[in-house]
């Protein structure tokens, strides 16, 4: 018997090909876009952990010479006045083509390392690293490129790859790097070890010159990037409801189209509770693959994507993510566990329904419909309360959580309320309606739109998704552009290799340019209000161009006079958002040094607290402030030439001369690249929604013919049912979109004022896009067109006898 | 003195892990490696052998003194100086195969205070020289005149420190024959000699307080390549100080094919005689776990040659050095047919 029930369950989907392959395709899709997501998440989650391990010395105080390198001997010095330090050498190294990072670390006082410690099997690792001719660890892919390069070496050192070891860089021996960097009694830092002896003098006693810096909060990466990787995992989430839609269309047409087969199989004497078993049996085994073909797509989208996720979140927020993407059991299972949890809630209101569905019973379509109807009401409400309980949660839940929550109660709530407002707008348009076909039309849709709605709900948040993230998105572009018009003050900038240099080229510049002006910059961790934040404070010098061109957002009165006479302090927009301060209120830099407020300026650079001061009054109160960083002010006609006279003059390397049109177009590149997986994901998840679509329809297709058919008998020919299919269709999907439209808007502005702020800590105008919203209409009313085409061909290609056979057959 | 701490020292080093007692097998052969070996015969010169001897791949410069503070209260400490190379020679900068590690504690019979230090030779931080005598690795120093005579000692950690005067009040011994000292029965040796008599005054700091202290010193310097056979896994090594003026060193290598003692007697004098291997008998009496692995804290020793039958106790059993290398090294009261005070070291206890 269960044999014979398996049969004829399956039977069921040899008869539907198309069918079969809809609900696989849908869950893959579902399963592909999340799992994705969840590939990158944890892609770059597990670099940061790597880095975070492997600097893992990133939480320790450092002490760095402000003017550039310190002489070993200062370190010998340190360590023999009782100190415990370990010094680090880190450099740019080339290697053929490429420009490497070399980090040398002194692996004796230096923390222990994770890639390191896989050494600790092999007894000839450190004699090697030290004594021999030096080890290298990088990454697998690197350390291959490293053992063709070095090949030739003399004496060359040993490669190994290792996995701990961030993406583009070099770990060795500091005595190594000393010798690939060609700086032996040079180091770049010495890191302040945690344990330290009793009765030790002073470090600004002994050295007074050295900047003691605190060491970065351990997660600083992972907090900074949270709110990226909380984006990327609400888009995924998104995609996979989208999908799901399509599961849920057609399981529900599955059953529909077996009810006769159902009631054949009970009437043999199939008990209910082992024929259920079997059809979730079912659905499961086709979970599980449709599953397993969305992990490999998810693969090979998340493959795809990852390069330009890595860029952004190195561009953005210097996290280091490596291109490539490893197979990770979490992921998988997550993958999996979505798909088979995913099938199981789409499937189950379908499950049920047969489960109840009276052995003699011949429920029509338009039962259907009145307890539909009769949910609607329902429905409606739970969309109120959705929207409501987002609000409330913006209201009662910090942070970044609380402004998805608001996202998902609005997202959901609107898409609750769709079919009843649809309801609403089709009795509108019946009553308006003249002419029997046109009644007929009509009520005809009212009556597809429990069938439909879900479909049309997919189609709405994926519509509307589009529309607020791409408003989003072009409002960001256009503010940061116009904002880097204006911050970009100065046509040349250049970076000395250390202050000597610095201070030498800008006496060698003074006669040459309009101005220089220093970019000269030092962190501070304030007290009061402030207290907990790591605020990089700028002096600035008294320049014209600063009080022409820097974008102020609020400002005191005489702000730049005030400022300038080291009076106050202009803070930027992150900062003012986080601690809640501004114009009026004062700043704590250190214990002597407060300043009033004189004004917020935007700053989009970076999600840091930045604070701008007099050039005078930052050296006042910092000890050590590095001047290697200028901007000039000259005719942009002379830059090139310029350029090329501070490149011969001072030896300097190509990248130590940035001009201002190369900078913007860095920093817009930047830009882009960060949402350019924002525009793949947009465009996926509109694809799936109009496949929704086209599965609802071919859902309903088999439903309507006892419908079509009497129509038909009254006279309306094949080809004009199935052009009034075709419109039926888009004026649905047009109606959508129309409702789409606020919501997008709606969605816009979450993003930009309680998302962005919560996310960055910047708050941006919104601006309006119509053409886009238009061309997203006609692509709403082209997925609509195209979906219905397909049941409009088969009813159009339809022979008669098939309407005929509706009367014959009792359904 | 203890020639296993350094076995692996390049791999503990790495892995700040402790260190289990790993025998020499892996390593290769000293002549593979291009080590020099001690050879028997070759006389010690000084003051060029109070320095470095870089061609060797271990070293030490092994302070210990018992100490009273002015209530009679007894305290230890200990400073040690140990060099390992990864290849044999010397270079400049950070190219120096030589690593060096300091270890300093102090120990009551309540409290054991203990810290490390790891150099890189060639840079400055850690290293010997002579002419005047220097060892040092970062603040912590022992420095004087190349005889040895008068020495200045100061290390400090986390929660001591100490500064001592130090003034030999004997001649340097040699152990073994002529500095030539076997530690094993297949012929592993090392060159060691020691400065057993030094008188000691300064002060020690304490979480309790400075205090001023008094007492004796013990000096040991060995260097070799290949101290230990295979199948040695520790050692408990003593030197004692009788309140008739005599000395003993003595060591007991544990090792599979049974037990290698042997020692010097050392008369009040200075005049000191070699102790023929199996001749000084030791017998741990009881155990404690007080701060690590189990390890005998009170033993029995018998010298008949000498009439010698002592038992000595731990003045602190929980004198732990829970260092990279992890072993036991405290300061000792001595009972018995011979009454006094010593140090005791026993490794390879933490496996």
């Amino acid at each position: 018997m269960r044999r014979a029930a398996l049969l004829a369950l399956w039977s069921h989907w040899r008869r539907h090909p198309l069918q079969l392959a809809t609900l696989l395709a849908g869950l893959a899709l579902a399963t592909a876009l999340w799992s994705a997501v969840q590939a990158i998440n944890a892609e770059a989650r597990a670099s940061y952990a790597r880095a975070a391990a492997q600097i893992g010395a990133g939480g320790l105080d450092r002490l760095e010479a402000p003017g550039g390198p310190i002489p070993l001997a200062r370190y010998v010095a340190l360590r023999r006045a009782g100190w415990q330090l370990s010094p680090v050498l880190e450099g740019s190294w080339r290697l053929g083509e490429r420009r490497l990072r070399v980090a040398g670390i002194e692996p004796l006082s230096h923390p222990p390392l994770p890639a390191f410690a896989a050494l600790a099997e092999d007894a000839t690792a450190l004699p090697q690293m030290i004594a021999a001719g030096g080890l290298l660890l990088a990454a697998p892919d690197l350390a291959a490129d490293l053992a063709t390069a070095l090949h030739e070496m003399p004496g060359r050192p040993q490669v190994r790859a290792s996995d701990q070891v961030p993406p583009g860089l070099v770990l060795t021996d500091i005595g190594v790097a000393a010798r690939l960097l060609g700086r032996p009694d040079q180091i770049d830092r010495m890191l302040i070890l945690p344990d330290q002896p009793i009765g030790l003098a002073p470090l600004s006693a002994l050295a007074p010159d050295l900047q003691r810096l605190p060491g970065r909060a351990g997660s600083d990466t992972a907090r900074l990037t949270d709110s990226f990787h909380l984006n990327l995992t609400a888009f995924g989430l998104l995609s996979f409801a989208v999908g799901l839609f399509i599961v849920h269309g057609t399981v529900g047409l599955a059953f529909e189209q077996r009810r006769a087969m159902i009631r054949t199989l009970r009437a043999l004497g199939l008990p209910m509770r082992l024929l259920t078993g079997l059809m979730l049996a079912e659905v499961m085994a086709l979970a599980l693959l449709g599953g397993l073909v969305g992990l490999g797509l998810g693969y090979l989208v998340a493959a795809a994507l990852l390069p330009d996720v890595a860029a952004t979140l190195r561009g953005l927020y210097g996290a280091p993510v490596a291109g490539g993407l490893t197979l990770r059991p979490a992921w998988i299972g997550s993958g999996l566990a979505m798909a088979l949890a995913g099938t199981l809630a789409a499937s189950l209101h379908a499950l049920w329904r047969a489960a109840r569905m009276p052995i003699l019973a011949a429920p029509g379509l338009q039962a259907w419909a009145e307890r539909a109807a009769r949910a609607s009401r329902l429905q409606a409400l739970a969309g109120l309360g959705l929207i409501a309980a987002g609000l409330g949660a913006l209201w009662l839940i910090e942070g970044l959580i609380g402004g998805f929550a608001l996202l998902a109660g609005l997202m959901l709530g609107a898409a609750l309320l769709l079919p009843p407002a649809l309801a609403a707008l089709l009795r509108l348009g019946r009553r308006r309606a003249r002419g029997v076909v046109a009644e007929w039309l009509w009520a005809d849709m009212r009556a597809q739109l429990p069938g439909i709605g879900l479909a049309l709900m997919a189609l709405l948040l994926a519509l509307a998704t589009n529309i607020g993230v791409g408003t989003m998105v072009k409002s960001f572009r256009q503010t940061f552009t116009g904002w880097l018009d204006q911050r970009l003050i100065s046509e040349l900038y250049v970076t000395a290799t250390d202050d000597d240099q610095g201070a030498e080229i800008a006496r060698w510049l003074a006669p040459r340019v309009q101005a220089v002006l220093p970019i000269r910059s030092v962190d501070f961790t304030p007290g009061g209000a402030a207290a907990g934040q790591t605020v990089t404070v700028y002096g600035v010098v008294d320049d014209r161009s600063y009080r022409d061109h820097w974008p102020l957002l609020q400002t005191a009165p005489r702000a730049w006079d005030r400022v300038m006479a080291g009076e106050a302090v202009f803070i930027n927009e992150q900062l003012a958002r986080r601690v809640g301060i501004g114009p009026g209120d004062s700043l704590t830099l250190a214990p002597n040094w407060q300043l009033p407020i004189a004004g917020v300026y935007s700053d989009y650079g970076n999600p840091t607290g930045q604070a701008i001061v007099a050039m005078p009054s930052l050296l006042a109160h910092a000890s050590a402030v590095p001047n290697r960083r200028f901007g000039l002010r000259l005719p942009a006609a002379e830059v090139p030439v310029l350029a090329e006279a501070l490149r011969q003059r001072f030896d300097l390397p190509a990248s130590a001369l940035i001009d201002n049109a190369a900078l913007k177009a860095q920093s817009l590149a930047i830009f882009d690249k960060t949402f350019v997986v924002t525009g793949a994901l947009n465009l996926l998840t509109l694809g799936v929604a109009g496949f929704a679509i086209l599965t609802s329809l071919l859902t309903l297709w088999s439903l309507r013919l006892p419908q079509i058919a009497p129509v038909w008998a009254l006279g309306l020919t094949r080809s004009q049912l199935a052009r009034l299919e075709i419109g039926r269709s888009l004026l649905l999907a047009a109606l959508t979109a129309l409702l789409a439209l606020p919501l997008g808007l709606l969605l816009a502005w979450a993003l930009l004022a309680v998302i962005n702020v919560q996310a960055f800590g910047w708050q941006l105008p919104m601006a309006l896009f119509p053409l886009d919203w238009l061309r997203l209409f006609a692509l709403a009313l082209l997925a609509a067109g195209l979906a219905a085409a397909l049941p409009a061909r088969r009813l159009y290609r339809l022979p008669p006898s098939d309407l005929l056979k509706v009367f014959a057959n009792a359904r | 003195m203890p020639a296993k701490l350094i076995l692996g020292l390049c791999m503990a080093i790495l892995f700040a892990a402790p260190l289990r007692a790993q025998g020499y097998a892996g390593l290769g052969s000293t002549a593979e490696a291009g080590f020099a070996t001690p050879e028997h015969g070759r006389p010690l010169v000084f003051p060029r052998d109070h320095g470095p001897h870089p061609e060797f791949r271990i070293e030490w410069w092994y302070l210990t003194a018992t100490l009273a503070g002015p209530d009679g209260t007894p305290y230890g400490i200990q400073w040690t100086l140990f060099r390992s190379a990864l290849a044999p020679g010397e270079a400049e900068g950070w190219q120096s195969p030589q690593i060096w590690m300091g270890h300093a504690a102090a120990t009551s019979a309540r409290s054991h205070h203990f810290a490390e230090r790891l150099g890189r030779g060639g840079i400055g931080q850690a290293g010997v020289r002579t002419g005047p005598f220097e060892a040092w690795i970062d603040d912590w120093r022992m420095a004087g005149d190349d005889g040895l005579r008068a020495l200045r000692l100061t290390a400090r950690g986390g929660d001591f420190a100490y500064d001592l005067h130090l003034n030999a009040e004997g001649p340097l011994v040699l152990q073994g024959d002529r500095g030539y000292s076997v530690k094993s029965a297949d012929g592993q040796a090392s060159y060691y000699y020691s400065q057993p008599s030094y008188r000691v005054t300064g002060t020690l700091a304490l979480p309790s307080g400075p205090v001023a202290v008094t007492g004796q010193g013990w000096l040991d310097r060995e260097w070799s390549s290949q101290p230990l056979a295979a199948d040695q896994s520790g050692w408990d090594w003593f030197s004692l100080s009788f309140e008739t003026g005599a000395k003993l060193m003595g060591f007991r290598l544990r090792g599979t094919r049974g037990d290698f003692t042997s020692g010097t007697w050392i008369a009040a004098d200075g005049t000191a005689t070699a102790l023929t291997p199996g001749a000084l008998r030791a017998e741990p009496l009881e155990s404690s776990d007080a701060a690590g692995p189990e390890v005998p804290v009170r033993w029995r020793l018998q010298l008949p040659e000498r009439d010698l039958d002592i038992e000595i106790a731990a003045l602190n059993p929980a004198a732990w050095m829970g260092t990279r290398f992890a072993y036991w090294e405290g300061p000792v009261q001595i009972e018995g047919s011979h009454r006094g005070r010593g140090y005791l070291e026993m490794t390879g206890y933490d496996d």
